[in-house]
Protein backbone atom coordinates (compact mmCIF):
# COMPACT_ATOMS: atom_id res chain seq x y z
CA UNK A 1 0.00 0.00 0.00
CA UNK A 2 1.20 3.33 -1.11
CA UNK A 3 1.87 6.40 1.20
CA UNK A 4 -0.33 8.15 -1.20
CA UNK A 5 -2.93 5.89 -0.94
CA UNK A 6 -2.84 5.95 2.82
CA UNK A 7 -3.31 9.83 2.73
CA UNK A 8 -6.06 9.59 0.95
CA UNK A 9 -7.66 7.20 2.14
CA UNK A 10 -7.66 8.97 5.63
CA UNK A 11 -8.85 12.01 4.73
CA UNK A 12 -11.54 10.46 2.89
CA UNK A 13 -12.43 8.59 6.59
CA UNK A 14 -11.85 11.90 8.12
CA UNK A 15 -13.98 13.84 6.06
CA UNK A 16 -16.68 11.58 4.96
CA UNK A 17 -17.36 9.33 8.58
CA UNK A 18 -17.04 5.81 6.80
CA UNK A 19 -15.25 2.62 7.82
CA UNK A 20 -11.87 2.11 6.11
CA UNK A 21 -12.47 -0.93 4.77
CA UNK A 22 -15.42 0.31 2.22
CA UNK A 23 -12.63 3.04 0.85
CA UNK A 24 -11.71 0.71 -1.67
CA UNK A 25 -10.49 1.17 -5.41
CA UNK A 26 -13.49 1.56 -7.09
CA UNK A 27 -15.36 2.96 -4.32
CA UNK A 28 -17.68 6.01 -5.91
CA UNK A 29 -17.49 8.93 -3.59
CA UNK A 30 -20.96 9.52 -4.47
CA UNK A 31 -22.34 6.29 -5.18
CA UNK A 32 -20.67 4.20 -2.29
CA UNK A 33 -19.14 6.34 0.17
CA UNK A 34 -22.59 9.16 0.76
CA UNK A 35 -20.59 12.26 -0.66
CA UNK A 36 -22.82 14.76 -1.91
CA UNK A 37 -21.24 16.93 -4.85
CA UNK A 38 -20.26 19.32 -2.26
CA UNK A 39 -18.09 17.01 -0.03
CA UNK A 40 -16.65 16.30 -3.47
CA UNK A 41 -15.14 19.85 -3.93
CA UNK A 42 -14.09 20.08 0.27
CA UNK A 43 -12.34 16.26 -0.30
CA UNK A 44 -10.04 18.01 -3.87
CA UNK A 45 -9.50 20.94 -1.24
CA UNK A 46 -8.14 18.28 1.30
CA UNK A 47 -6.47 16.87 -0.76
CA UNK A 48 -4.34 20.04 -2.93
CA UNK A 49 -3.81 20.88 0.79
CA UNK A 50 -2.55 17.89 2.20
CA UNK A 51 -0.35 17.35 -1.36
CA UNK A 52 0.28 20.59 -2.09
CA UNK A 53 -0.78 20.27 -5.81
CA UNK A 54 -3.51 22.57 -7.76
CA UNK A 55 -5.94 20.00 -9.02
CA UNK A 56 -7.97 22.63 -11.80
CA UNK A 57 -12.08 21.89 -11.94
CA UNK A 58 -11.86 20.39 -15.04
CA UNK A 59 -9.55 17.36 -13.72
CA UNK A 60 -11.47 17.62 -10.48
CA UNK A 61 -14.83 16.40 -12.06
CA UNK A 62 -12.60 13.18 -13.04
CA UNK A 63 -12.09 11.91 -10.13
CA UNK A 64 -15.12 10.22 -9.07
CA UNK A 65 -13.61 7.20 -7.10
CA UNK A 66 -10.89 6.69 -4.83
CA UNK A 67 -8.73 4.89 -6.94
CA UNK A 68 -9.05 8.27 -9.63
CA UNK A 69 -7.86 10.11 -6.71
CA UNK A 70 -4.87 8.18 -6.21
CA UNK A 71 -3.59 8.12 -9.75
CA UNK A 72 -4.50 11.46 -9.98
CA UNK A 73 -2.09 12.84 -7.39
CA UNK A 74 0.76 10.05 -7.71
CA UNK A 75 0.46 12.03 -11.43
CA UNK A 76 0.41 15.27 -10.40
CA UNK A 77 3.33 14.80 -7.36
CA UNK B 1 -26.81 42.13 22.18
CA UNK B 2 -24.71 41.04 18.29
CA UNK B 3 -21.47 39.51 19.54
CA UNK B 4 -18.82 39.37 17.05
CA UNK B 5 -15.21 39.43 19.11
CA UNK B 6 -12.96 36.89 17.79
CA UNK B 7 -14.46 37.29 14.16
CA UNK B 8 -13.17 38.76 10.81
CA UNK B 9 -14.98 41.04 8.16
CA UNK B 10 -14.23 42.27 4.93
CA UNK B 11 -16.50 45.38 3.55
CA UNK B 12 -16.02 46.44 0.33
CA UNK B 13 -17.41 50.25 -0.61
CA UNK B 14 -16.11 50.78 2.88
CA UNK B 15 -14.88 54.27 2.04
CA UNK B 16 -18.58 55.27 1.45
CA UNK B 17 -21.56 56.43 3.79
CA UNK B 18 -23.04 52.89 4.15
CA UNK B 19 -20.25 50.78 3.55
CA UNK B 20 -18.22 53.12 6.58
CA UNK B 21 -21.25 52.75 9.02
CA UNK B 22 -21.49 48.70 8.17
CA UNK B 23 -17.68 48.92 9.35
CA UNK B 24 -18.15 50.69 12.12
CA UNK B 25 -21.26 48.65 13.61
CA UNK B 26 -19.12 45.53 12.86
CA UNK B 27 -15.90 46.74 14.45
CA UNK B 28 -18.18 48.20 17.42
CA UNK B 29 -19.71 44.30 17.99
CA UNK B 30 -15.91 42.90 17.94
CA UNK B 31 -15.05 41.85 14.70
CA UNK B 32 -11.55 42.74 13.36
CA UNK B 33 -12.40 44.96 9.62
CA UNK B 34 -11.09 44.99 6.60
CA UNK B 35 -11.94 48.31 4.97
CA UNK B 36 -11.76 48.35 1.13
CA UNK B 37 -12.85 50.71 -1.51
CA UNK B 38 -10.83 52.41 -4.31
CA UNK B 39 -9.95 56.05 -2.34
CA UNK B 40 -7.33 55.18 0.28
CA UNK B 41 -7.82 58.56 2.29
CA UNK B 42 -11.14 58.26 3.58
CA UNK B 43 -10.70 54.17 4.64
CA UNK B 44 -7.47 55.37 6.35
CA UNK B 45 -9.52 57.70 7.95
CA UNK B 46 -11.90 55.26 9.24
CA UNK B 47 -9.57 52.82 9.80
CA UNK B 48 -7.54 55.63 12.46
CA UNK B 49 -11.07 56.53 13.67
CA UNK B 50 -11.51 53.00 14.80
CA UNK B 51 -8.11 52.05 16.33
CA UNK B 52 -7.41 48.44 16.88
CA UNK B 53 -8.80 45.76 14.81
CA UNK B 54 -8.81 47.61 11.37
CA UNK B 55 -7.05 47.14 8.56
CA UNK B 56 -6.89 48.96 5.02
CA UNK B 57 -7.38 47.56 1.88
CA UNK B 58 -7.93 48.98 -1.12
CA UNK B 59 -8.81 47.73 -4.09
CA UNK B 60 -10.16 48.22 -7.61
CA UNK B 61 -13.22 46.36 -8.25
CA UNK B 62 -13.59 46.98 -11.66
CA UNK B 63 -9.98 45.14 -11.96
CA UNK B 64 -10.65 41.23 -12.45
CA UNK B 65 -7.24 40.15 -10.59
CA UNK B 66 -7.57 42.80 -7.85
CA UNK B 67 -11.29 41.65 -7.05
CA UNK B 68 -10.10 37.78 -6.53
CA UNK B 69 -6.47 38.75 -5.12
CA UNK B 70 -8.47 40.52 -2.02
CA UNK B 71 -10.03 37.94 -0.66
CA UNK B 72 -6.19 36.29 0.28
CA UNK B 73 -5.38 39.81 1.07
CA UNK B 74 -7.72 40.02 3.91
CA UNK B 75 -6.81 36.61 5.30
CA UNK B 76 -3.38 37.75 5.50
CA UNK B 77 -3.87 40.79 6.99
CA UNK B 78 -6.70 39.92 9.51
CA UNK B 79 -5.87 35.87 10.02
CA UNK B 80 -9.35 34.52 8.34
CA UNK B 81 -12.22 35.77 7.20
CA UNK B 82 -15.67 34.93 8.34
CA UNK B 83 -17.77 38.05 7.26
CA UNK B 84 -18.46 39.14 3.83
CA UNK B 85 -20.25 42.54 3.22
CA UNK B 86 -20.62 43.36 -0.78
CA UNK B 87 -21.49 46.52 -0.34
CA UNK B 88 -19.36 48.65 -2.98
CA UNK B 89 -21.56 49.82 -5.91
CA UNK B 90 -21.69 52.52 -8.45
CA UNK B 91 -23.98 54.24 -10.65
CA UNK B 92 -24.30 55.09 -14.52
CA UNK B 93 -27.66 56.13 -14.97
CA UNK B 94 -29.32 57.34 -18.23
CA UNK B 95 -32.68 56.23 -19.93
CA UNK B 96 -32.71 52.59 -21.39
CA UNK B 97 -32.77 54.01 -24.52
CA UNK B 98 -29.49 55.83 -24.55
CA UNK B 99 -27.92 53.80 -22.34
CA UNK B 100 -24.46 52.73 -24.00
CA UNK B 101 -22.85 48.82 -23.91
CA UNK B 102 -20.50 50.56 -21.14
CA UNK B 103 -22.46 51.75 -19.08
CA UNK B 104 -24.31 48.70 -18.83
CA UNK B 105 -20.96 46.37 -18.92
CA UNK B 106 -19.46 48.77 -15.90
CA UNK B 107 -21.95 48.80 -13.63
CA UNK B 108 -22.65 44.95 -13.81
CA UNK B 109 -19.18 44.98 -13.81
CA UNK B 110 -18.85 46.63 -10.60
CA UNK B 111 -21.80 46.00 -8.66
CA UNK B 112 -22.31 42.13 -9.63
CA UNK B 113 -19.78 40.22 -11.16
CA UNK B 114 -17.08 41.49 -8.84
CA UNK B 115 -19.76 40.45 -5.96
CA UNK B 116 -19.78 36.80 -7.66
CA UNK B 117 -15.75 36.72 -7.79
CA UNK B 118 -15.45 37.73 -4.12
CA UNK B 119 -18.28 35.14 -2.69
CA UNK B 120 -16.11 32.48 -4.46
CA UNK B 121 -13.21 33.67 -2.96
CA UNK B 122 -14.61 33.42 0.40
CA UNK B 123 -16.83 30.37 0.12
CA UNK B 124 -13.61 27.64 0.25
CA UNK B 125 -12.58 29.36 3.77
CA UNK B 126 -15.76 29.63 5.29
CA UNK B 127 -16.47 25.82 4.47
CA UNK B 128 -13.37 24.64 6.25
CA UNK B 129 -14.26 26.40 9.16
CA UNK B 130 -17.62 25.48 8.91
CA UNK B 131 -19.10 29.00 9.63
CA UNK B 132 -19.39 32.08 7.55
CA UNK B 133 -22.11 34.98 6.88
CA UNK B 134 -22.28 36.31 3.46
CA UNK B 135 -24.54 39.54 3.17
CA UNK B 136 -24.52 41.69 -0.08
CA UNK B 137 -25.96 44.92 -0.30
CA UNK B 138 -29.11 44.87 -2.74
CA UNK B 139 -31.38 47.74 -3.43
CA UNK B 140 -34.92 48.29 -3.39
CA UNK B 141 -34.77 48.71 -7.07
CA UNK B 142 -33.80 45.24 -7.50
CA UNK B 143 -37.28 45.13 -6.59
CA UNK B 144 -39.47 47.86 -8.09
CA UNK B 145 -37.09 48.91 -10.91
CA UNK B 146 -36.62 52.53 -11.31
CA UNK B 147 -36.37 54.86 -14.21
CA UNK B 148 -33.16 55.43 -15.60
CA UNK B 149 -31.40 53.00 -13.52
CA UNK B 150 -31.92 49.36 -15.99
CA UNK B 151 -28.62 48.83 -15.31
CA UNK B 152 -28.11 49.15 -11.74
CA UNK B 153 -31.70 47.70 -11.30
CA UNK B 154 -30.69 44.67 -13.03
CA UNK B 155 -27.10 44.19 -11.67
CA UNK B 156 -29.26 44.40 -8.00
CA UNK B 157 -31.67 42.04 -8.68
CA UNK B 158 -28.82 39.73 -9.92
CA UNK B 159 -27.38 39.97 -6.41
CA UNK B 160 -30.43 38.43 -4.78
CA UNK B 161 -30.42 35.92 -7.58
CA UNK B 162 -26.73 34.82 -6.89
CA UNK B 163 -27.24 34.94 -3.23
CA UNK B 164 -30.03 32.46 -2.73
CA UNK B 165 -28.60 30.37 -5.45
CA UNK B 166 -24.70 30.89 -3.24
CA UNK B 167 -26.97 29.98 -0.15
CA UNK B 168 -28.74 26.74 -1.31
CA UNK B 169 -25.14 24.88 -2.17
CA UNK B 170 -23.38 26.27 1.52
CA UNK B 171 -26.30 25.61 4.01
CA UNK B 172 -25.09 22.74 4.77
CA UNK B 173 -21.60 24.06 5.76
CA UNK B 174 -22.96 26.52 8.62
CA UNK B 175 -22.81 29.56 5.75
CA UNK B 176 -25.66 32.22 5.26
CA UNK B 177 -26.22 34.04 2.21
CA UNK B 178 -28.42 37.28 2.41
CA UNK B 179 -29.37 40.47 0.99
CA UNK B 180 -30.21 43.49 2.56
CA UNK B 181 -32.10 46.40 0.17
CA UNK B 182 -31.74 49.39 1.51
CA UNK B 183 -34.65 52.00 -0.26
CA UNK B 184 -33.01 55.49 -0.32
CA UNK B 185 -30.55 56.36 2.27
CA UNK B 186 -29.13 60.06 2.99
CA UNK B 187 -25.41 59.30 1.03
CA UNK B 188 -23.57 61.18 -1.28
CA UNK B 189 -25.90 59.18 -3.76
CA UNK B 190 -28.34 60.52 -2.63
CA UNK B 191 -27.57 63.91 -2.67
CA UNK B 192 -26.86 64.55 -5.98
CA UNK B 193 -31.16 64.36 -6.27
CA UNK B 194 -32.77 67.70 -6.45
CA UNK B 195 -35.32 69.14 -4.43
CA UNK B 196 -38.51 68.39 -6.57
CA UNK B 197 -36.42 64.84 -7.03
CA UNK B 198 -36.08 64.40 -2.99
CA UNK B 199 -39.59 65.60 -2.29
CA UNK B 200 -41.07 63.35 -5.03
CA UNK B 201 -38.77 60.51 -3.24
CA UNK B 202 -40.44 61.07 0.15
CA UNK B 203 -43.93 61.44 -0.94
CA UNK B 204 -43.55 57.68 -1.43
CA UNK B 205 -42.31 56.47 1.95
CA UNK B 206 -44.81 56.04 4.90
CA UNK B 207 -42.22 56.53 6.89
CA UNK B 208 -41.80 60.18 5.57
CA UNK B 209 -38.15 60.64 5.88
CA UNK B 210 -34.85 59.09 4.22
CA UNK B 211 -32.94 56.23 6.21
CA UNK B 212 -29.60 56.71 7.38
CA UNK B 213 -26.52 54.59 7.16
CA UNK B 214 -26.83 53.30 10.54
CA UNK B 215 -30.09 51.13 9.89
CA UNK B 216 -28.45 49.57 6.89
CA UNK B 217 -25.62 48.81 8.95
CA UNK B 218 -27.81 47.80 11.42
CA UNK B 219 -29.76 45.04 9.30
CA UNK B 220 -25.85 43.82 8.39
CA UNK B 221 -25.03 43.75 12.00
CA UNK B 222 -27.90 41.42 12.56
CA UNK B 223 -27.42 39.40 9.44
CA UNK B 224 -23.57 38.81 10.15
CA UNK B 225 -24.54 37.40 14.12
CA UNK B 226 -24.40 33.99 15.10
CA UNK B 227 -27.97 34.53 15.91
CA UNK B 228 -29.20 34.95 12.55
CA UNK B 229 -27.62 31.50 11.60
CA UNK B 230 -31.35 30.32 10.51
CA UNK B 231 -31.71 33.31 8.27
CA UNK B 232 -30.09 32.64 5.00
CA UNK B 233 -31.22 33.46 1.25
CA UNK B 234 -33.56 36.16 2.57
CA UNK B 235 -33.15 39.48 1.34
CA UNK B 236 -34.21 41.96 4.85
CA UNK B 237 -35.87 45.25 2.79
CA UNK B 238 -34.94 48.64 5.38
CA UNK B 239 -36.80 51.30 3.26
CA UNK B 240 -39.44 53.11 5.66
CA UNK B 241 -42.31 51.45 3.92
CA UNK B 242 -41.42 52.38 0.54
CA UNK B 243 -42.30 48.96 -0.87
CA UNK B 244 -43.69 45.93 1.32
CA UNK B 245 -41.75 42.79 0.23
Amino acid sequence: MSDVADRVRKIVVEHLGVEEDKVVENASFIDDLGADSLDTVELVMAFEEEFGIEIPDDAAETIQTFGDAVRFIKEAQ
Amino acid sequence: MFDLTGKTALVTGASGGIGGAIATALHGAGATVGLSGTRTAPLEELAAALGDRAHVLPCNLSDADAVNALPKQAIEAMGGLDILVNNAGITRDNLFMRMSDEDWAQVLDVNLTSTMRLCKGVVRPMMKARWGRIINISSIVGSTGNPGQANYAAAKAGMVGLSKSIAYEVASRGITVNCVAPGFIATAMTDKLNDDQKSGILGQIPAGRMGNADEIAAAVLYLASPEAGYVTGATLHVNGGMAML
